[in-house]
């Protein structure tokens, strides 16, 4: 009995940080219509900045309650001013851009936090100090509880009571309502919208530099903290339903009960456990505990061309850049090979994930499930299979195909930003299967010894198999979107309503092609296991789904093309930066000026400049 | 009555606590050209939104060619033979004139799932005698996302042709065009009714096209019928001249 009391309360002390953070999230969801992907960096700053101001507390007043209790507080302030300045400086230029510049816009911003707590704190886990007078545990029925829990327990409660007095009791709070139920409205009462928006980024990034704040004394401080509890907010925020801070509040306590319980029984997959919770919610109530259909769905869309036959300039263009990387070994030394089939596999990657994020409209945030499924999938079978390259090159597509399928049957039920929201949650859950299952898969250790076949082991030899590979890869998905099927996706994009109304099942649809993309971004990853020689989970890692989404986009989501001249402009970069010490914060700020300055992308700002060289004219786009 | 392209039977549906359908019940024959009027705000979207599966009613029923087709998803309707056009245009803006009805040609020939074809060839025939039909042939190559207003509710009316329907359910199908533009079009209609037989529901502000054109008016107010019978009959009905304010009935000139 004092067993399961004392587990209920571990679980309740869990779910306040989580809570927290998701309430921030949900908030600035509610009134924004961003999805925060930094949501997680500023948690982490929060753990961080705490650190250290309990450390300069403590020496400036002793090491008492005030000192510590404000360090906490005065961490949570310090981040929610940093959460403003992301406002003023970057998302406010883009609140009126399709959702994805959003998302990718905050990505740029985790990038650039990671080198920077990185630089700042150093790369070793940090212990958190302890709360004064809370040290130790106290008995409950026999069994310990530690103290600080105590205090875990009662915030959750304490942030919902002061969030509804906030709601309720205040102008600002009014302000919030009405902007959560229909943003157009605020605009009409003659609100400066402006300010409103930055108030509650500072308000939704306290509450995440809280959440991370008050975990120290349990959790210390890591680099892996932002994308750790970004998936976990995102189960929270999908479960409890998007906007609704009381749907985070049961959503996070009912996730820290299943985490509590879970590990008695199958410690190692409580991940595994939130996705069946949220997979059950999802199926029952898609749009969460206590959400409300009508706040989601209505990002913005792009305008397309339409598709046109590709001219024969074009295609003699093509045909040159095909003949030239036949040719290439006979010019580049080993080096560039490598990088050229790094460029290739992630051309045919991104290709694959633009077939979801253009023409199907969907943003896949977790399609590194499909290219690590792939991977995983050839390495397994040379492992336990002892089967040949080219079988498993055949097998690795419909393996990852088989991951798509189960996973897209429960995403396409939703669209837009939940749809974002689900498929990284789901893309972590498999990357923590892989990392977690050991015994099989050889977690953090990765499989090595994934050499390619006799007739393709020399590196010249691979780079033809790979350039074959690839360049059918890409040509196959480029005439999928020509096809009837491709058609009828991009029609579902285009207007639902007038799809439906012509007989086409939009969710099937978006269904089989997300599938069909995840074969084909299972077919990149067996190359790149073989390329490689090993895999490791981090093919499988939100970093990975991140470098799809940002080649997609540096290429311009509006061009088939564009995929390509992506990956070759991100493999280069990277290899470029590779070299610098902060590449990531250099990479982030690239990425936030490339969303501010150039919205149409590498291959579009090319067609708008150059197009008609080669027969192509800009229609609607530009 | 049997024979009845559609019969709604008691269709009611309300947003929160606002009814804004009650209890609707009426049907159109084969070839018959039926206005439904009313003031903004009647419920004659909501009305045809239920019809063809757009909206689940409250309450009610509604029948196609004799199916219950109640609780159907619009692609299930639409197979059963209704065509139908949006108040606000639904069409798909990044693909050309003629790929927007070769789109609806090739769901009608189920290639929906052919990732072999090229469906810019597909039905290229069959969509220029649409365009043809509805005279904007000459726009095929067009994108839709730049096209004149008039000119998008036409291929919308193509579109609505591509499965041979039976029924066509046009929502304000004139809303935004020039007087002459709007005679034309409803003229086009008509045309189309009487040679293949299509029963039409229509709904209409424009009172020349809806006394030149309709069979029989329906006239709609807060969510009910008030009146429904032949143009003449209806324009004198007093309860009909309450809700128009007289004015709007008169200037009617056969
Ligand atoms: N999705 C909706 N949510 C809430 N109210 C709605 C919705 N759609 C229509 N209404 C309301 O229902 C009533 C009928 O609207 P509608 O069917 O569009 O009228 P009409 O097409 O005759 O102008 C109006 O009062 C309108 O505000
Ligand atoms: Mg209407």
């Amino acid at each position: 009995m004092g067993f399961i009391l004392v587990q209920i309360l571990t679980g309740l002390s869990s779910a306040a940080s989580l809570f927290l953070v998701a309430a921030g999230l949900s908030l600035i969801f509610g009134v924004t219509r961003v999805v925060n992907f930094a949501h997680g960096s500023f948690y982490m700053l929060g753990a961080y900045i705490g650190l250290t101001l309990v450390a300069v507390f403590g020496d400036l007043f002793g090491r008492g309650h005030l000192a510590f209790w404000s360090a906490l507080l005065c961490a949570a302030l310090i981040v929610g001013a940093i959460g403003a300045l992301v406002e003023i400086v970057i998302l406010r230029r883009i609140y009126r851009s399709p959702e994805l510049f959003q998302l990718v816009a905050t990505f740029g911003v985790i990038l650039v936090i990671q080198d920077l707590t990185l630089w700042g704190w150093g790369p070793q886990d940090l212990l958190g100090p302890r709360a004064p007078d809370l040290r130790g545990a106290i008995m409950i029925m026999g069994e310990p509880l530690p103290r600080y829990d105590l205090v875990l327990i009662a915030a959750g409660p304490v942030v919902l009571l002061l969030f509804w007095l906030l709601l309720n009791k205040t102008r600002f709070g009014i302000l919030v309502r009405a902007a959560t139920a229909d943003r157009e409205m605020v605009g009409a009462l003659g609100v400066n919208q402006a300010w409103l928006f930055t108030g509650v980024f500072f308000l939704g990034s306290f509450l995440a530099g809280l959440g991370g704040a008050l975990q120290l004394p349990k959790g210390g401080a890591n680099l892996l903290m932002d994308f750790g509890v970004l998936a976990a907010a995102f189960v929270v925020v999908v479960v409890g339903g998007m906007g609704s801070i009381a749907g985070a509040f049961l959503a996070a306590v009912l996730i820290g009960q299943l985490q509590a319980f879970g590990v008695l029984f199958v410690p190692q997959s409580t991940l595994v456990m939130m996705f069946l919770v949220m997979a059950v919610v999802l199926v029952v109530r898609p749009f969460g505990l206590l959400g409300r259909p009508e706040l989601v769905g209505q990002g913005r869309q792009m305008l397309d061309d339409p598709l046109r036959p590709t001219g024969w300039r074009f295609k003699i263009l093509a045909l040159v850049l095909v003949a030239l990387l036949v040719a290439a070994p006979l010019w580049l030394g080993d080096y560039g090979l490598v990088l050229l089939i790094d460029i290739l596999i992630l051309a045919l990657f991104a290709t694959a994930l633009h077939a979801i994020i253009g023409p199907g409209g969907l943003v896949s945030f977790g399609h590194a499930a499909y290219f690590g499924g792939g991977a995983y999938a050839a390495a397994l079978l040379v492992k336990y299979a002892g089967t040949p390259m080219s079988l498993n090159l055949v097998l690795a597509p419909p393996a990852a195909a088989l991951l798509a399928l189960a996973i897209g049957w429960f995403c396409v039920r939703l669209s837009g930003v939940y749809f974002a929201m689900l498929t990284l949650a789901f893309a972590q859950i498999v990357w923590s299967v892989v990392f977690q299952w050991g015994t099989v898969t050889g977690g953090d250790d990765g499989l090595l010894g994934i050499w390619p076949a006799p007739w393709a082991s020399d590196r010249v030899a691979y780079y033809w198999l790979v350039l074959a590979c690839c360049t059918a890869g890409i040509l196959a998905l480029r005439h999928g979107l020509h096809s009837p099927f491709g058609y009828a996706l991009r029609a579902g994009r285009d207007s639902p309503l007038r799809a439906e109304a012509i007989g086409i099942d939009v969710r099937r649809q978006q269904w089989v092609a997300f599938t069909l993309s995840g074969a084909f971004a299972g077919l990149a990853g067996g190359l790149y296991a073989y390329a490689k020689g090993s895999v490791f989970p981090n093919e499988m890692a939100i970093a990975r789904s991140f470098d799809g989404i940002i080649m997609v986009f540096f290429g311009g989501v509006q061009q088939l093309s564009g995929p390509l001249a992506g990956a070759a402009a991100l493999t280069w970069l990277k290899d470029l930066l590779f070299r610098l010490e902060m590449w990531r914060l250099l990479l982030g700020l690239a990425v936030i000026a490339v969303v501010l300055l150039f919205p149409q992308g590498l291959a579009g700002f090319l067609k708008a400049r150059f197009g008609r060289f080669v027969g192509i004219r800009p229609e609607l786009s530009s | 009555m049997t024979g009845a392209v559609l019969e709604a039977d008691g269709l009611a549906k309300s947003f929160g606590g606002v009814q804004a359908v009650k209890a609707m019940s009426f049907r159109v024959a084969p070839g018959e050209i039926v206005a439904l009027i009313g003031p903004n705000g009647a419920g004659k979207s909501t009305c045809f939104n239920m019809l063809m599966g757009q909206l689940r009613a409250d309450a009610g029923r509604v029948r196609v060619l004799g199916d219950d087709v109640t609780g159907w998803p619009p692609r299930k309707i639409w197979r059963k033979g209704v065509g139908r056009t949006f108040q606000i245009t639904q069409i798909l803006p990044s693909f050309t004139v003629r790929e927007n009805v070769q789109m609806a040609l090739l769901s009608f020939h189920r290639r929906l799932f052919d990732v072999f074809g090229r469906a810019r060839l597909a039905h290229v025939d069959a969509a220029a005698a649409l365009l043809e039909r509805v005279g904007i042939v000459d726009l095929a190559e067009r994108a839709c996302g730049l096209l004149a207003y008039g000119d998008l509710k036409r291929v919308e009316l193509a579109v609505a042709l591509a499965n041979q329907p039976k029924l066509l359910l046009m929502d304000e199908p004139t809303a935004g065009m020039a007087p002459a533009e709007r005679l034309a079009l409803m003229e086009l209609t008509s045309a189309i009714a009487r040679a293949d037989r299509v029963g039409v529901l229509f709904t209409e502000h424009d009172m020349d096209v809806v006394f030149g054109h309709a069979d029989r008016i329906m006239v709609m107010h807060r969510g009910t019928l008030i009146a429904a019978g032949p143009p003449g009959e209806v324009r004198d009905d007093p309860e009909v001249r309450a809700v128009y304010l007289g004015s709007s009935l008169d200037p009617v000139a056969e």
